[in-house]
């Protein structure tokens, strides 16, 4: 008897404990990333730019709980589940996969945990209200392809893109951005990653004879497309978009890449940028602060992401610690709001304005055009 | 549409084709001799010119290590068979040797020749030499003690066999894809058409390969053995063939097509370690309109399948799968109405 009471006593006390831990928590920032399968290439630099932010925010030690979620949705799904029942955390950073994200974000709904996507998940109406995304859209994008194609007097476009959502979604922005500016869509073609051929597609582009061309593919995938317009001798300006901006157009499409005009976010062109952009501060820091630890020429897009959140994080958390205390519902209801009122913020990324209307925030300032020389890219001023 | 468009597209379409073509000869070797449907056919064409590719990087791809690892896994299943047949450890020992020795021997030399930059030839070589070596092993570990089941179980093991290869080609080139450098960089102006000499090569390659394919089978006695079993099985073992070397033969000759099919696509493409399995679909399509018994057919088929790709995707690009895909329908209608119901199951 004496030794169940004594073991009851005990058990109490440590709940005690545990209580006034939990009062006096810790924030606890949830990572769910893509650390392995397909999309690793995204998912580790941002795990990357985490290891390196600092310990505290605004006096509050962070708690950074660390999950793959293997490219997989059911794993993302479990790993959010695990964050928001055991881990009580206050805030999700994750995935950078689009189709993890996307299922991730009805658990962090429910469960009332804001989540800040590195992935440029498009949800429907209504869906996204504990959902923020550090990605650009496609339209502010759209919007700086466009302004650059009318500074270079471009009057008809060919569009030549993915049979996905990626292409799609561009052709969306596209119409809507060309149609304000008077530049007017000619041709419209699709091609698969998977094809081993678009001369068909090219064919007919370059018969409609269209001032420039807009190939929108991602990765080493832009290289085929990029070649084969190319080889048909097109004299036009070639655009790609921001899937597209790196090494791997260069690697894939060689020389053929050359004087190629490629829309980017400003974060991996950061010493390029004019003094004027209002990035530039924000995106030094960034690559000085990642390269530092992780070797010259490290930096792309997804660790520009990581460095962004911290951003945010350090102007959203001091208000929702006015209002209560991390590892409560409270706060992160809190932190959701702040997340949602702070404001014009500045990022390496560009320069981000949240509301109740629109989450994925970025301004028109955002897209950097750049352009190939010599193989490498080129910021066009 | 005017007559050059149209020329540039069937040129295109029928440098396509030939790819497909010696596809669907493999598809259509393999189904014929050991009655596999044979899906993982694309993934050695992926494996042959992204094994290239990371030999061009100046290291040794992972192609390597799973040729070893799965030549151990063939040695010891021939070890085990052969030490419970005969009882006899010493003759196990040497059928795993035996098993165990060529891609031993490959592996060794990869793993020498990986980071010393040779000419791309020679990386060529090897490459083909590697995956080549696939074709018996994967038949002896997945489909050998199969080989009397019914196609819908050996279908099955396609499928598991395709996964696994496609994965572990993930493990070993990484998501991104390669474009390697064309062996004959080379453009011949022929009125409205700009010929490629890699165009030249496929052309070349295909129709040499085909010839020899003809002449193996017309002309040698493997050939004929090889056909012995692809029309019976059982009258062919009485007649003393070994079904399971003739099964290797032709898993060997498959990966040899695949192999060689990725050299030869590689510099014309960006390759991704998924890009085999809508190859060699399209490959099985041409396979499949010879109704995969018939060689020329195959041939036709896949030529026609290159063109009326590269139109579809002239006419209508957002379809052009659809269209591809759906030509094999009206084929299968035109089969099941000539040809007369066969309750055979062999």
């Amino acid at each position: 008897m004496t030794f169940r009471k004594t073991t009851l006593a005990a058990v109490l006390a440590l709940m005690a404990t545990g209580m006034v831990g939990m009062a006096h928590a810790d924030i606890t920032i949830g990572v769910v990333q893509p650390l392995t399968g397909p999309a690793s290439g995204l998912g580790i630099p941002v795990k990357n730019g985490i290891m390196i932010w600092p310990k505290t925010i605004a006096g509050e030690t962070l708690k950074v709980v660390v999950l793959d979620d293997a490219t997989d949705p059911t794993t993302g799904v479990k790993d959010a589940q695990r964050l928001v029942t055991e881990d009580k955390a206050d805030v999700i950073v994750g995935s950078s996969a689009t189709p993890v994200a996307i299922p991730m974000a009805d658990v962090t709904a429910e469960a009332g945990t804001p989540q800040i996507s590195t992935a440029p998940a498009g949800l429907p109406p209504g869906k996204d209200k504990w959902f923020f995304r550090l990605p650009q859209s496609n339209d502010v994008m759209a919007f700086a392809v466009v302004a650059h194609m009318k500074k270079q007097n471009v009057k008809t476009v060919g569009f030549l893109g993915y049979t996905d959502a990626y292409g799609e979604l561009w052709l969306k922005a596209l119409t809507a951005e060309a149609a304000k500016n008077g530049i007017k869509i000619v041709a419209t073609e699709r091609f698969a990653r998977a094809d081993t051929s678009v001369t068909g597609q090219v064919l007919k582009l370059t018969s409609a004879n269209p001032d420039a061309i807009l190939i929108v593919a991602s990765g080493s995938g832009a290289g085929m497309p990029q070649k084969a317009v190319m080889e048909r001798g097109f004299k036009g300006k070639v655009y790609q978009t921001h899937a597209a901006a790196t090494q791997d157009l260069m690697r894939t499409a060689g020389k053929d890449a050359e004087g190629t005009f490629v829309v980017s976010g400003p974060a991996t062109v950061a010493e390029q940028l004019p003094d004027s952009h209002p990035s530039k501060a924000a995106a030094v820091a960034f690559v000085q602060g990642y390269e530092k630890v992780y070797g010259p020429g490290s930096r792309n897009q997804f660790a520009g992401h990581s460095a962004d959140a911290l951003t945010v994080l350090e102007k959203a958390v001091p208000v929702a610690l006015k209002k209560a205390k991390p590892g409560t519902p409270e706060f992160r209801a809190a932190l959701r709001d702040a997340l949602e009122s702070m404001g014009r913020t500045v990022l390496a990324h560009g320069v981000l304005n949240w509301t109740a209307q629109d989450h994925w925030g970025y301004t028109t300032e955002t897209g950097v055009m750049l352009k190939v020389v010599n193989g490498a890219f080129k910021v066009e001023q | 549409m005017d007559l050059s468009i149209a020329s540039i597209l069937t040129l295109d379409g029928l440098t396509n084709g030939a790819i497909y073509a010696l596809l669907g000869m493999g598809i259509v070797l393999v189904f014929t001799v050991t009655r596999v449907i044979f899906i993982p056919q694309g993934e050695f064409v992926a494996y042959g010119a992204l094994t290239l590719a990371i030999f061009q990087t100046g290291k040794t791809p992972g192609t390597v290590w799973l040729l070893l690892i799965l030549a151990g896994v063939a040695a010891l299943m021939d070890l085990v068979t052969t030490w419970r047949h005969s009882g006899s450890a010493a003759s196990g020992l040497k059928a795993a040797l035996r098993t165990f020795a060529a891609p031993a021997i490959i592996c060794a030399v990869s793993a020498w020749a990986g980071p010393r930059n040779l000419p791309i030839g020679v990386q060529a070589l090897l490459t083909v030499f590697i995956v080549t070596a696939f074709g018996p092993l994967v038949y002896r570990v997945a489909y050998q003690s199969l080989a009397g089941a019914s196609s819908l179980v050996l279908l099955i093991v396609s499928v598991g066999v395709h996964f696994a290869m496609t994965g572990l080609g993930l493990l070993f080139f990484g998501a991104e894809g390669f474009r390697n450098p064309p062996f004959w960089d080379e453009r011949m102006a022929l009125g409205p058409l700009n010929v490629s000499g890699q165009a030249l090569i496929i052309f070349g390659m295909s129709g040499a390969l085909i010839v020899l394919l003809w002449l193996f089978f017309e002309r040698s006695l493997y050939g004929k053995a090889l056909r012995a079993t692809a029309v019976n099985r059982l009258g062919a073992r009485l007649m003393g063939i070994s079904t399971q070397a003739a099964g290797q033969l032709t898993f060997a000759m498959a990966a040899l097509i695949g192999a060689l099919s990725g050299l030869l696509i590689g510099p014309t493409t960006t390759v991704f370690y998924d890009s085999g399995f809508l190859i060699g679909l399209k490959g099985f399509v041409a396979g499949v309109i010879g109704g995969l018994a018939s060689y020329p057919g195959a041939l036709l088929g896949a030529l026609a399948v290159g063109v009326i790709e590269a139109f579809g995707s002239f006419w209508a690009s957002s379809f052009k799968e659809v269209i591809v895909f759906t030509i094999i329908l009206p084929v299968l209608l035109w089969r099941s109405l000539t040809s007369g119901h066969s309750d055979e199951e062999h």
